[in-house]
């Protein structure tokens, strides 16, 4: 069973969404139902599993629905046709009751815009989702005073959001997101509102963090590096629709579409690829050049021994962490992989 | 979506039929119409002029109404009328017999404390409320009549205005039946409801305070109903996503947060209290209002100015209370700004 699972989810925004639904089904386009009905798709047709403990990236560009996809799961929004299962529970049959408990207990959110509140302290903040699961004050303290000591927030607990940057509230949001112990987070643009080097430095933080605590994190970015780099499957959507959904490398290495082609064709894919993927297996390999050739692990990623070879103009042998000879890579393979498509 | 159609329409003929009942009985009740329906289809005169038939007998029913309300309700304007009494002799008789240096220090102390403890405000406000009676030993308990009347209608507007503008904002449809009706209250000439409540509720402050309740309570619901929608998506968004209940929601975080909106509600409650303090002294009101009027009909210019100067003071003295008490909350739910030294 799938941690999440999302079942041909419909989102349509404007007066009767209902209206609009058979038209949509029939696989009318987002730009022919606002013109012709004055109804917004934003959700059109979207099926997804997602894993334990797995991060998954959910990109795409501005209006393609990724926010709207994110709120279905805490059931911010409420999708106009099909289904939500978390652990196995249907979502969409809670009702009130079960779904303000659902919230506190197996779901955390962070925010673009950090969404926190003005008139408590980062302490008060971060004890929020606490608070709600109705934990007294020195529990509540107590856990928040960890989780800000996690983000690295020491010493700034009894500040307003407003005299921390934008980098620390951040922090804030996520050590908000930490404290409720729930198995899934949602990061809406969590980091978007960053600047470059906070926004690395946060990435660190959460790779850190998840490797610790093993949480389903359903990430949402417009950021290929990014979730090319915090994401164990990336989906990605456009105009509403799921275009592709895969790891890093199938997402690299066989785009689904041009648009996802378009995507990623400015990656840096030395910086994405690892050796084992490009390499030839030993078996297969026949009349490679095997007099100068250089070491190279399977996991490293091409990156790392890419200027080695440039000056040696070597071969590449692939080896696992014990030694054992896994594959080769030629100099002519590499220079393809590394070529943009 | 065919039962909501036919409802429109059925309520689009049930309007058309009361207007034409409308007509029927201003025509058949009227003294002035022909004697036979058939001489409108022979003698086109009245499509010139308009007829004296054609006048819907408002007048007539409210006249009506009105007296029945008295005759037959008479007891609870009544109770009304002695219960805002009794807490306006008690505020005004606790104000007047205390001495008066302890009363320009009372209001110093409250100066000090709304406004953050700033010694500028503080000063001043403290010595606008030592010329108030400065100006004319006189003014001293008028200014403090005026003032318990007004302290009782803003209690009254806060009672009143705040569920009703909390409500709007949680409910589209309970605000757009209450905005017409704030419309009205804040266009209706004031004489339109000081003399029917002198006839209710006998001359003096009674009339005063529900004359200033209804003129001065518009500008608070609007703002609190504002506050609260103004409230930022995200934060609310975030409130949700931890669980909080409606409840929750409404005290811990939009109320928290629409405080400053509501202050300035307040604020304005008060100001539009003070400019009826003038018009209510007509119907036999005592307060500084009273003093103008005096020097109005004296032609004494001196006086009427003097009086009004005293206005003016107290005026100020409220405002910058309100106000301060605003801005000191303000300034934490605003984005950072830099220290000023």
């Amino acid at each position: 069973m799938s941690k999440i699972e999302i079942n041909n989810i419909y989102k349509i925004f404007g007066n009767k969404p209902g209206s609009v639904m058979q038209m949509v089904r029939d696989g009318a386009t987002k730009d022919e139902v606002l013109e012709q009905t004055g109804h917004t798709v934003g959700l059109d047709n979207v099926s997804l599993k997602i894993e334990e403990g797995e991060t998954f990236v959910c990109m795409g560009l501005s209006g393609s629905g990724k926010s709207t996809l994110i709120r279905h799961l805490n059931r911010l929004i409420d999708p106009t046709e099909g289904d939500i299962l978390i652990d196995g529970d249907n979502v969409m049959s809670f009702n009130p009751e079960q779904l303000i408990n659902f919230r506190r207990h197996k779901m955390s959110m962070v925010f673009q815009r950090f969404g926190l509140f003005p008139h408590k302290t980062v302490m008060q903040n971060v004890g929020y989702g606490l608070e709600m699961q109705g934990k007294s004050e020195s529990e509540r303290d107590k856990i928040a005073m960890e989780k800000i000591e996690a983000v690295g927030l020491n010493g700034f607990e009894n500040q307003f959001p407003n005299q921390l940057s934008g980098g620390m509230q951040q922090r804030v949001g996520l050590a908000r997101a930490l404290a409720t112990n729930s198995d899934i987070m949602l990061m809406d643009e969590a980091f978007s509102a960053l600047d470059p080097l906070i926004r690395s430095d946060m990435q660190k933080q959460l790779i850190d963090l998840q490797s610790e605590l093993k949480k389903t994190i359903v990430f949402i970015t417009h950021d290929l590096d990014e979730s090319l780099r915090l994401g164990d499957h990336i989906g990605i959507l456009n105009a509403g629709k799921l275009v592709q959904v895969g790891t890093p490398v199938d997402i690299i290495m066989k785009p689904a579409d041009d648009y996802v082609k378009a995507f990623v064709k400015d990656v840096n894919r030395a910086k994405v690829i690892k050796a084992k993927i490009i390499m030839k297996k030993a078996n297969e390999v026949n009349g490679i050049d095997k007099s100068n050739l250089i070491k190279v692990y399977e996991d490293q990623f091409i990156e790392e021994f890419l200027p080695q070879i440039v000056c040696t103009n070597a071969n590449c042998e692939v080896v696992d962490k014990s030694g054992n000879i896994k594959g080769y890579i030629t100099n002519k393979e590499l220079q393809s992989s590394l070529t943009k498509s | 979506m065919n039962i909501k159609k036919d409802k429109k329409l059925f309520f689009n003929i049930g309007l058309l039929i009361t207007f034409i009942w409308l007509l029927i009985i201003s025509y058949s009740s009227s003294k002035r119409k022909p004697d036979n329906v058939g001489e409108l289809l022979n003698d086109f005169s009245w499509l010139q002029k308009w007829p004296k038939w054609l006048d819907l007998p408002l007048m007539k029913w409210i006249n009506i109404g009105f007296k029945n309300l008295n005759e037959n309700y008479g007891y609870i304007f009544e109770a009304i009328n002695n219960f805002l009494l009794f807490l306006l002799i008690s505020l005004k008789n606790f104000l007047i017999q205390a001495p008066w240096p302890a009363v320009v220090l009372g209001v110093v102390v409250i100066a000090y404390f709304a406004s953050g403890r700033k010694i500028g405000t503080t000063v001043f406000v403290g010595v606008c409320t030592f010329f108030i009676g400065f100006l004319h030993p006189i003014f001293w308990q008028k200014a403090i009549e005026t003032t318990a009347i007004m302290v009782i209608s803003i209690f009254l507007c806060l009672i009143f205005g705040l569920p009703i503008g909390i409500l709007m904002s949680r409910a589209e449809r309970i605000r757009n039946k209450i905005l017409p009706i704030l419309d009205l209250m804040q266009t209706i000439p004031a004489f339109v409801y000081l003399i029917p409540g002198i006839m209710l509720f006998g001359l003096g402050a009674v009339p005063a305070i529900i004359a200033t309740f209804i003129y001065a309570v518009p500008p608070l619901v609007r703002l609190t109903d504002l506050g609260i929608r103004l409230v930022d998506t995200e934060v609310i968004e975030a409130a949700d996503a931890f669980g909080a209940s409606k409840k929750q929601k409404l005290w811990g975080v939009q109320i928290p947060l629409a405080l400053p909106n509501i202050m300035q509600g307040i604020n304005q409650c008060t100001m539009m209290a003070l400019s009826m303090v003038v018009i209510a002294s007509m119907i036999g009101t005592r307060g500084l209002g009273d003093e103008v009027l005096l020097g109005l009909q004296q032609l004494n210019v001196g006086r009427a100015a003097e009086a009004g100067i005293a206005i003016v003071l107290l005026a100020i003295v409220l405002d910058r209370i309100t106000q301060s008490y605003g801005e000191t909350l303000q300034e934490r739910s605003a984005p950072a700004k830099k220290e000023k030294k």
